[in-house]
């Protein structure tokens, strides 16, 4: 008899993720995830200035904060024909490559790893073979005996005092746990030292953008100005700093995450045969090195892997209306001609529906709809977007630097590559883009100096910021890569109003409900077969989920062309 | 309280603290809140004898940059924070436990703790059609908020989402996005409101809670005075250029690279309350004006419907502008001497040549507001 487990709230994520799994002999053999907060976004936009667009959309998410800025600016531009100055395409690189830095660290160490690292047991490790151990992996020089000592002082001193804060009720000393109690030491070292470093590589926003969270973006480039000879703009004090807090990201990433992803990795072996779900890859890819309108020249490549031949890269077309699709028949919304229809992002139509349980509920109903998350499909395909997606694209399209990271972390573990779709592939993919990421964000960075050298400043493409420059009408898309994976919006422009928005996330294709055809998205999906140990600490449910990185937010909006509120927006 | 927990100077000496760096300790916590020197001796006691405070942190509808804001903090470092100067016994984006297992120690610290608990919420409730549109459990948001709420001890609202309903409230509001305040009875709710608050405007607030066990000064609109008294505007160090009628017409054109005022492009700073030009991002590494780009009052009620961002506040030139700041500035308590920043506006405008030369004047800082 399958027995329903349901965890709600899910932690250690962005926003609101209930789980309702079904487990038989051990193993997860049913899920169904579904979105629990709406917000209306989409809505919201409609009438605005386009311009505008990017800071509403910024407000998706807080974690993979930018990356929304990014696809907006990037819509709009291409709804307008704006092509971008070579310098703003490399400020903007910067800053993608700044979140991805804290974005990946912070996901493993803060929202990951403690599915891997057993806090209580690092009490009882020997703060001298800790220190053997560290130095034997990385030359970090926080790795004295002293140091894991005092350590060990202080998180015994916070466990005895009885309130556990934010370990209170882990799953502490479950089976699952392999790590020597040394190296889950290492473990809590590093996720105190990855929460003070993460605070630094952040700022690389705030000097081209003036904050962080939620940087200012620019509709044809940035806002920030270059003169070296002005206090008051991007001179060689400001770049210093951008070039020092590139060195710091990337010490880190090279000395400490990616050290210890390996020596977590090594014990966790088994999970690169769990967890593998659907078995079709997708990325728009970004990170150009000829302007945006240059796809083929992207850091990260685009492109679809169906049925994990990596023989094969697929092409993908924003634009093509026979490709990316969004359905509802199992998410909280209604379509005026069937909910049985996919509908393209520039023709999308939604009404919110809510046909749910009414609050308090103990369970959902699974059998009909569940979600306020739709279901994005290319087509007519469920696909995994993400780290994992991104890396197996630029694997499959031959590119020489990923074949090599990829290559030589496998050799490392001494596992087959079969073992990259699975559970542990999709956490070390992560890490291993981290480290590429780290490497690129050094090119752009000698980049921008050179082309100032040069005596190119420019930082805006300012001809088509009038709106009575516009056309009447006008469509885009502008797609990106948040660290979560494959993200892009739609606009239509009517009168120099937003007529039309529509954001696919990279959560909404990873984290929705069923098809119309009954295929799972990929959460769903990567859960079958999961083990479970014991039902009332659902443990390893947690590293599979979080080895996607969710983020929940962002997935749930909704659109509106001819919905019930129209009558109430105001036209600005 | 735990009979077991520990005081925060004992929790330090266990970590190996010296006496004289829990005083210097004590210094800067107290300089974070902005007390003065005076009133040190309190906070070394406070913090001498204090148990760690329970906290419960709630998402509703937001995007957590509340919490990413929160983790920047560079004074005190997050970790000190939840490590030796909290107990954050709920969190869904940090805690360990999750499902069950984190409803668990929810309810244990509600019970426990009963009437001594700070809540600290991030995000707006809705309260269209039942509450559905946020749930947690199998529960509203709106069910949580009232559960949690009536045995608080205070409540902090966190960011524009909680404090004022943000991007989910604005126009045409879809699901009946409300915030706390409007929801709360009886509990006193602090608003601490920005797209997100600063970091260390966020841990300045607990720390201030934490040491003082009272509630900060609060404005008209219940934000802490020593954070939300200014505007932009008013302390905004391109200010003088403003004053001086010195503007960048386009972005990145030559006044941009001069770093003028950004007024015309469409800054918000003249309505906007916060601490941007004071403390800065990030450790005082920039804010928005400072690298180019006008505030968009993302601290303010309303302000997504307060747009279109790029368009500025007023016909220029003229000082309604200041008009339309001083009114609202009535409304929060915050009565600014009308006559006084008038008199500094033409008096430097008069200025406008020396300024623009770059000639510093001699007597006092541009902008300085008396003569």
């Amino acid at each position: 008899m399958a027995n329903r487990i349901v965890v709600d709230p899910i932690t250690r994520i962005e926003g609101h993720l209930r789980l309702e799994v079904e487990v038989k002999d051990g193993k997860i053999v049913d899920a169904y995830s579904s979105g629990t907060m709406v917000r209306g976004f989409e809505l919201i936009l409609k009438g605005r200035d386009p311009r505008d667009a990017w800071a509403f959309t910024e407000r998706a998410c807080g974690v993979c904060t930018t990356v929304h800025a990014l696809a907006s600016v990037r819509t709009v531009e291409d709804a307008l024909g704006i092509t971008v100055p070579p310098n703003a395409e490399l400020v903007r690189n910067l800053m993608f490559c700044a979140q991805y830095m804290q974005d990946h660290v912070v996901h493993f160490y803060h929202l990951h790893a403690l599915d891997w690292v057993d806090v209580v047991s690092a009490l009882k490790a020997d703060p001298k073979k800790t220190s053997e151990i560290a130095q034997s992996i990385s030359n970090w020089p926080k790795s004295s005996p002293g140091y894991f000592s005092d350590l060990q002082k202080r998180l015994t001193a916070f466990v005895e005092s009885g309130q556990l804060g934010i370990f209170a009720n882990g799953y502490w000393g479950h089976s699952a746990y392999k790590l020597p109690a040394e190296v889950n030491l290492i473990g809590v070292a590093h996720y105190l030292e990855a929460l003070e470093w993460q605070k630094e590589v952040v700022k690389i926003h705030t000097i081209f953008g003036g904050k962080n969270p939620h940087p200012n973006y620019l509709v044809g480039g940035a806002a920030c100005s270059i003169n070296i000879d002005d206090a008051n703009a991007l001179n060689a004090e400001r770049l210093a700093k951008v070039g020092s807090l590139l060195e710091i990201a990337a010490e880190f990433i090279e000395k400490v995450y990616i050290p210890d992803l390996m020596a977590v990795a090594s014990f966790y072996k088994d999970w690169g045969a769990i967890g593998g779900g659907l078995s079709n890859y997708l990325a728009y890819g970004d990170l150009p090195t000829h302007g945006y309108g240059d796809p083929e020249h992207f850091k990260f490549p685009r492109g679809v892997i169906l049925g994990r031949d990596l023989s094969k890269v697929h092409p993908v077309d924003g634009k093509n209306d026979a490709e990316i699709q969004e359905f509802i028949s199992r998410s909280w919304y209604e379509y005026g001609s069937g909910d049985g229809d996919g509908k393209h992002p520039w023709k999308g139509e939604t009404k919110l529906k809510y046909t749910g349980p009414k609050p308090p509920y103990d369970h959902l109903d699974v059998d009909k709809k569940y979600s306020w998350l739709k279901t994005p499909r290319w087509k007519g395909n469920a696909m995994e977007v993400g780290p994992l997606s991104r890396m197996l694209v630029a694997y499959a399209s031959g590119r020489e630097e990923v074949k090599e990271v990829v290559g030589a972390a496998l050799k490392q573990l001494d596992v087959p590559v079969t073992a990259l779709f699975s559970t542990l592939g999709r956490t070390a993919a992560r890490g291993l883009e981290t480290k590429l990421v780290a490497g690129w964000s050094k090119e752009f960075y000698s980049q921008l100096l050179a082309n100032i050298k040069n005596g190119d400043t420019r930082l805006w493409a300012g001809e088509k910021w009038a709106p009575e420059t516009w056309p009447a009408e006008a469509k885009g898309v502008g797609m990106t890569e948040a660290p979560r994976g494959a993200l892009a919006h739609w606009i239509v422009i009517k009168d120099r109003k937003i007529e039309n928005y529509q954001l696919v996330v990279p959560s909404t294709w990873n984290a929705s409900p069923r098809d119309p055809k009954g295929q799972m998205s990929a959460y769903e999906s990567a859960l079958i077969g999961t083990p479970v140990a014991n039902p009332e600490v659902p443990l390893e449910l947690l590293r599979t989920i979080h080895s996607f990185d969710p983020c929940l937010a962002c997935a749930v909006h909704l659109y509106d062309e001819k919905g019930r509120y129209l009558n109430q927006v105001q036209v600005l | 309280m735990s009979e077991k927990a520990l005081t925060i100077w004992e929790q330090a000496q266990v970590r190996g603290v010296s006496r004289r760096d829990f005083l210097r300790f004590c210094g800067w916590m107290a300089a974070a809140a902005g007390i003065e020197t005076s009133a040190l001796g309190a906070v070394v006691k406070a913090l001498d004898t204090k148990p760690r405070l329970p906290v419960v942190w709630f998402h509703f509808q937001e995007c957590t940059c509340c919490s990413e804001s929160f983790i920047r903090s560079s004074h005190p470092i997050v970790s000190d924070i939840v490590l030796d100067k909290i107990s954050l016994d709920y969190t869904e984006t940090l805690q360990a436990a999750a499902g069950k297992q984190a409803e668990e120690a929810l309810h244990a610290t509600m019970t426990k703790y009963k009437g001594q608990y700070l809540m600290l919420v991030e995000g707006s409730v809705p309260t269209g059609e039942g509450g559905i549109y946020c749930c947690i459990a199998g529960r509203s948001a709106m069910d949580i908020l009232q559960e949690a709420a009536k045995d608080a001890k205070a409540i902090v609202a966190w960011g524009s989402c909680a404090s004022n309903g943000c991007i989910q409230a604005a126009n045409p509001n879809p699901t009946g996005a409300t915030p706390i305040h409007k929801l709360v009875e009886g509990k006193p709710v602090i608003n601490v409101p920005g797209c997100p608050p600063i970091a260390e405007v966020m841990a300045g607030t607990v720390v201030h809670l934490l040491t003082f066990d009272r509630i900060p000064h609060l404005d008209g609109l219940g934000r802490p005075k020593a954070f939300y008294s200014r505007r932009v505007h008013d302390t905004c160090y391109r200010r003088p250029n403003y004053d001086a009628g010195l503007f960048v017409d386009s972005f990145d054109d030559e006044n941009a690279k001069r770093g003028y005022c950004l007024y015309k492009v469409g800054c918000r700073g003249p309505v906007t309350y916060n601490s941007c030009g004071i403390i800065r991002w990030n450790d005082g590494v920039s804010y928005p004006i400072q690298s180019g780009h006008g505030c968009i009052g993302c601290s303010e009620a309303k302000f997504w419907d307060n747009g279109p961002f790029y368009q500025h506040l007023a016909a220029f030139p003229g000082f309604g502008i200041e008009k339309t700041a001083d009114d609202i500035g009535v409304a929060m308590g915050a009565v600014t001497a009308v006559g006084i920043a008038a008199h500094a506006v033409t008096t430097n405008f008069r200025k406008r040549k020396q300024i623009k030369e770059g000639i510093r004047d001699s007597e006092k800082a541009p902008g300085e507001g008396k003569e």
